[in-house]
């Protein structure tokens, strides 16, 4: 079995487009989506849920106010400004990073820590094979151990139905939830854009994926919206030994596709899908 | 005043909305990148950076000499930073999330204070704008502290644009919270809107005043701007696409600087957001 994740460092380059067209190119796989603060799969592949659960990650602290003596040892101790006095300790629990001091040194045990619900995640059924997904709750964090854990119900499925491939949508950037997200992967698709940001922030992730020693390969969207930096791309990238599987066509057809709810590669027409079936090809090989 | 742009979705165009902004605010501005894991700003702006900083956290170190391996440090640590077995113990800095929980228990003064780089804060003059960026060490899982030094910054005389990370979690939170206004940037494709809802969401959360700039206008549908409209969510801008807009993107160019019309409009919307 396979795990590929597609990531893209800047955000809005494609990576959901792509997957949903791979999602259908592809045979006997799990999807799963890893962007957990803003998972859009969903979006194109029209999922049934089979199974809904809550994710609890984490602790909040919380002040029982009438035992609170207002001395203020938490407030000094908290290394997150997340509490405040006024004559009671009150918590922003935004802030709260769930550490615990607070709770383990206040003198009258005014402060206690209670678990966090902070997200739903899913198993799903689509016309292209099960979808593993989650929605955190909006502000909060643990997007990463979300995503490990969305990760780790994706792979049990996939040995529980002997899939042969695993085909995650990432989240943008390069912090957490991206590093939760490359735990066991065995190789990384970047999917860039040709500008000066799309190529920065793809150098960030191709560093990234050196670091944890993970073989990246790299797609470029709307190539012909700037033809001569999508060449520079392609030379850079060759430069780090990291192959260019494709270039995809700037395509109108792509948008009429997402607002249909539908992946483009489903559209005989469109000059993209016929770039990224030739993408999946090659991709097959490696 | 601080004005945070900022998306939901990633890629709607808050980095040449927000750089937009800032060449064509009145008196002092200040730049501020909250993107620390994709800093984006500096390509556009192309400030002179004149001063750097490295940014560190602060995790335990463990002094075997002292350490009597009774557990405390392990027990208190959340986020299992330290592990313990027998007479071995171990610290784990990538996991620390630096509550200083551990260095509070510890009654046989054995751990010190080590440190773990998060990145770099970079500052600098581009044109009369006051520029800062932080930039997040590749490898680096938490981008929180980086964005907090970042706009620990902030500059209280100036007009300050922040412009925020992409998604809806802990690093958007940060990005906005001190912000008098957010201007969210969408496209009208089922994506920007979907987004757009579960940013929109901790805005209202948080009780702040936002409207929306539609970029791309004319590549989707009506549905943001219907959404907009029932929310009563002004739409303060709509962008629609232009080759030359994004022609210009792609070689560094704000949108002020592919399209020079636009910038009474711009100019209006500042004004408004400010009032």
């Amino acid at each position: 079995m396979k795990e590929i994740v597609i990531l893209s460092g800047k955000g809005g380059t494609g990576k959901t487009s792509l997957v949903g067209s791979l999602a259908c190119l592809a045979d006997n796989k799990i999807l799963v989506d890893c962007d957990v603060d803003a998972a859009d799969l969903h979006l194109l592949l029209d999922p049934k849920a089979r199974s809904q659960h809550e994710f609890r990650s984490g602790v909040k602290a919380k002040v029982v106010s009438d035992r609170c003596s207002g001395c203020g040892v938490c407030v000094e101790l908290c290394q997150f400004e997340a509490i405040t006095m006024v004559q009671r300790a009150r918590i922003n629990s935004v802030r709260c990073e769930g550490c615990g001091v607070c709770a383990h040194f206040c003198p009258e045990q005014a402060i206690v820590l209670e678990e966090n619900y902070c997200g739903n995640w899913f198993i799903s059924d689509t016309g292209y094979g099960p979808l593993v997904h989650a929605q955190l709750f909006a502000g909060e964090e643990n997007s990463g151990k979300l995503v490990s854990f969305i990760k780790r119900q994706a792979r049990e499925l996939a040995e529980e139905t002997g899939a042969d491939l695993i085909l995650i949508d990432g989240a943008p950037g390069i912090g957490c939830p991206v590093i939760a997200s490359l735990a066991s992967v065995d190789m990384v698709l970047a999917v860039t854009e040709p500008t000066q940001s799309g190529w920065h922030d793809l150098e960030r992730v191709l560093d990234l994926a050196d670091h944890f020693r993970l073989q990246s390969f790299v797609c470029i969207n709307k190539w012909d919206l700037y033809p001569e930096m999508a060449e520079t791309i392609e030379t850079a990238c060759a430069q780090r030994g990291v192959a260019v599987l494709g270039r995809i066509p700037f395509d109108p057809l792509v948008v009429a596709c997402q607002v249909q709810g539908i992946p483009v590669v489903g559209n005989e027409q469109s000059p993209a899908a016929a770039a990224i079936r030739q993408i999946w090809q090659d991709l097959q090989t490696r | 005043m601080q004005i945070a742009v900022a998306s939901g979705k990633g890629g709607t165009g808050k980095t040449i909305i927000s750089t937009s902004l800032a060449l064509c605010a009145p008196g002092p501005v200040q730049y501020l990148d909250c993107d620390v894991e994709e800093p984006n700003g500096h390509i556009f702006l192309k400030p002179e950076l004149t001063s750097r900083e490295r940014c560190t956290v602060i995790v335990p170190r463990i002094l075997e000499d002292k350490c009597t391996y009774c557990g405390k440090c392990r027990d208190i640590c959340r986020f299992n930073a330290i592990t313990l077995f027998a007479k071995t113990i171990m610290t784990f800095p990538e996991m620390c999330h630096f509550c200083l929980g551990c260095f509070q228990v510890c009654t046989d003064s054995a751990i010190v204070r080590s440190e773990r780089e998060i990145g770099v804060l970079e500052s600098g003059m581009a044109g009369d704008i006051n520029f800062v960026h932080g930039r997040m060490r590749v490898g680096e899982a938490m981008a929180v502290p980086l964005l907090k030094a970042v706009k620990k910054m902030a500059d209280r005389e100036a007009l300050v644009i922040i412009d925020a990370p992409p998604g809806t979690s802990c690093p958007f939170v940060e990005a906005i919270s001190d912000a008098d206004y957010v201007i969210l940037v969408t496209e009208p494709t089922p994506f920007g809107l979907h987004d757009l809802k579960l940013a929109a969401e901790v805005l209202v959360n948080f009780s702040k005043p936002c409207g929306v700039i539609i970029n791309r206008a004319d590549l989707g549908d009506a549905r943001v701007e219907q959404w907009c409209r029932q929310e009563k969510i002004p739409v303060l801008l709509k962008v629609p696409f232009d080759r030359k807009v994004a022609e210009g993107y792609a070689r560094g160019q704000t949108l002020v600087e592919s399209r020079p019309d636009l910038r009474p409009a711009l100019q209006a919307l500042i004004q408004e957001v400010c009032a």
